[in-house]
């Protein structure tokens, strides 16, 4: 865990998706897939707290975030320009777990929305690792899946879908899942990211399927660094309890959240 | 060279800067961004006798300059506290001050009672305050009797000293004070958060889990600095100053207006190295002033001409 004040590199905007490159050595380093940073986006009391933003994406030295501009915090992230400083913490929470031997076997990685933003770095190391991920990618519409090209250029397999038709599957993300299924039937392990109902739904298919599954869970942040118990979310360990998101998660197994 | 030690009369502090209880975890949260050790003391989340729940989230809401909370004081308990947290805390050689819950008055005692034989506690922050814990925001700290009787229980229950955590929400905060005074506080703490609510306006739900939350950060601080600028004046025993501390010069004036120490809560949540930051801004203006020891400012506010 560091606090760094991360140069930012690169930008890109779609409409209102963001994507920020930050030069940030010590967080590079130790990033895993599924960890997030938090992010002071101005040096005012308005807005106060942190923002937490997955890593998207790391190369030497530099990790990326994307990000949907949803609020005050974003917009004023979305202003800023190359050149500008960043003042992050990082590498926070625990991350994805990639079993150590993934060799050839196959992942399906679901991202809805702004969901997809950690499953590009999951994708990468688990093809690194010489194992196989298989992306779903949903959103509303064709303009919500900005990041198709970034993914064909890792020369990773992507699904997208559209509620509306505009682009891939015509329906839900969970219906792709539910059709996906059928043409793959040794899947190793999902690891999904999205919004609540989303994920909810992907959890019914998972455990039907009788599959070991892993979700990055999204709760209001207070400080990221579980410091103060406002971020919790329900799960069963040796009974039901509540249990900080930032600090034991954001990822956590299937067979633990109550949903 | 700036002095920078605070005498409280019960208890020495290598220098002003206390962090608050519930924004600094159990301390050790910390330590992978500052020196534990620098800090003059550190106060850790409240602690009832058992482990507990804490309320529905949504927990946390942000509002202009300032946050809503209603964590509802979940926690591991004393227990559990006592094996797992404090033999690593002691380690730092920080003072460690224990924030005392209760649901029963009775719960306050036997935390102290339970804690007292442990080693490594220098005192003990009685949160008679808090505004998460009954649905109606009620607390012991908006009755002069109540807050008199858990004093002197808690009193009679140990020989650490006491401080006494009070709440702003009360009509009249230096009744409350003397109360805590005569029932033997050995030092006062002030303020707790400002209970307070926000509602979604598209679902017309509230905005926490809890429908109350206590409010803390910069947008509270001219309350505190104000209510702490009363109890001073009331009571003798010594007050630490709490609420909206962010930067030097937010600490300076809860001094200037007599604060003995005070306590950073909400801006450890946003710059984990608030705590030394801030002391080294105060720090920088005694230097700047040609102040040689923290003491010469405490109380130093000038009111009229
Ligand atoms: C671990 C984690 C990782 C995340 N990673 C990403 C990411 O990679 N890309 C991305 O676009 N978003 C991500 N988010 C969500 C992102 O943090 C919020 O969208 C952001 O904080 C909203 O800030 P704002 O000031 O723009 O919105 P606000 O003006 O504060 O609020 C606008 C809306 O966003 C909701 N919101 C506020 N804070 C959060 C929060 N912490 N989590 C979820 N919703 C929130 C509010 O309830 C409200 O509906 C992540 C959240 C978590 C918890
Ligand atoms: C998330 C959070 C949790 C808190 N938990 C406690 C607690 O356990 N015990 C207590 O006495 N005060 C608690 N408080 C109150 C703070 O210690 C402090 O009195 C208050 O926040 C005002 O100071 P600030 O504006 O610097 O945060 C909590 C405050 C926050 C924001
Ligand atoms: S956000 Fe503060 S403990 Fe998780």
């Amino acid at each position: 865990m560091f606090v760094d004040s991360a140069q930012i590199i690169g930008k890109k905007i779609w409409s209102d998706w963001v994507l920020l490159s930050l030069k940030t050595y010590k967080i590079a380093e130790q990033a895993r897939p599924g960890q997030f940073i938090m992010a002071k986006v101005n040096d005012s009391f308005h807005p106060l707290l942190r923002r937490p933003f997955s890593i998207h994406n790391v190369s030497s030295g530099e990790i990326e975030i994307f990000f949907q501009i949803v609020g005050i915090g974003t917009t004023i992230l979305s202003e800023k320009k190359v050149g500008e400083k960043l003042n992050i913490i990082g590498p926070l929470g625990k991350g994805f777990n990639i079993t150590s031997s993934v060799q050839n076997k196959e992942y399906y990685l679901i991202g809805g929305g702004r969901g997809i933003a950690p499953l590009f770095f999951l994708a990468k190391e688990i093809k690194k690792a010489g194992g196989k991920p298989y992306v779903l990618y949903g959103a509303k519409t064709e303009k919500d899946l900005p990041l198709l090209k970034k993914f064909w250029d890792e020369e990773i397999q992507v699904y997208p879908s559209t509620e509306d038709g505009t682009l891939g599957w015509h329906g839900l993300i969970t219906e792709l899942f539910e059709h996906k299924l059928k043409e793959r039937n040794k899947i190793e392990k999902i690891f999904v990211c999205g919004p609540h109902e989303m994920m909810k739904k992907i959890a019914l298919i998972a455990e039907k399927n009788k599959l070991d599954a892993e979700y990055s869970l999204e709760s209001i942040f207070g400080c990221g660094i579980g410091a103060c118990w406002g971020c919790v979310v329900k799960l069963r360990r040796e009974k039901e309890k509540w249990v900080k998101a930032c600090s034991e998660g954001p990822v956590f197994s299937g067979k633990e959240i109550i949903w | 060279m700036v002095d920078l030690t605070i005498n409280l009369g019960f208890i020495k502090l290598r220098n002003p800067i206390i962090t608050a209880s519930g924004t600094f975890g159990y301390g050790l949260e910390f330590s992978p961004f500052l020196d534990l050790r620098e800090i003059g003391a550190i106060i850790v989340k409240g602690l009832y006798f058992n482990e507990r729940e804490g309320n529905p989230p949504p927990r946390i809401f942000e509002t202009p300059c300032g946050m809503l909370n209603s964590i509802g004081l979940q926690g591991i308990g004393v227990k559990k506290f006592a094996e797992e947290i404090l033999p690593k805390l002691t380690d730092y050689g920080v003072p460690i001050i224990v924030n005392v819950c209760g649901e029963e008055d009775d719960e306050y005692a036997r935390v102290v009672e339970f804690l007292s034989s442990k080693k490594g506690i220098s005192c003990f922050e009685l949160n008679i305050s808090c505004p998460n814990v009954r649905k109606d925001g009620k607390c012991p700290a908006i009755s002069p009797e109540w807050t008199y009787n858990i004093v002197k229980l808690v009193k009679q229950s140990t020989k650490k000293p006491v401080i006494t955590k009070l709440s702003p929400n009360v009509t009249d905060i230096t009744e409350i004070a003397i109360s805590a005074e005569e029932a033997g506080t050995d030092g006062i703490s002030l303020i707790n958060t400002i209970l307070g609510m926000a509602v979604d306006i598209e679902t017309r739900k509230p905005r926490l889990g809890n429908v109350f939350g206590g409010l803390s950060g910069p947008a509270i601080k001219p309350i505190a600095l104000r209510m702490v600028y009363q109890v001073v004046n009331t009571v003798k025993v010594p007050v630490i100053g709490i609420g909206g501390i962010f930067k030097g010069v937010d600490a300076l004036e809860f001094l200037i207006v007599g604060a003995k120490a005070v306590q950073v809560g909400t801006a450890n949540l946003i710059d984990p190295l608030a705590p030394l930051r801030i002391l080294n801004e105060i720090k920088d203006f005694c230097e700047k002033k040609g102040i040689t020891k923290i003491e010469d400012i405490i109380g130093t506010l000038k009111v009229g001409d």
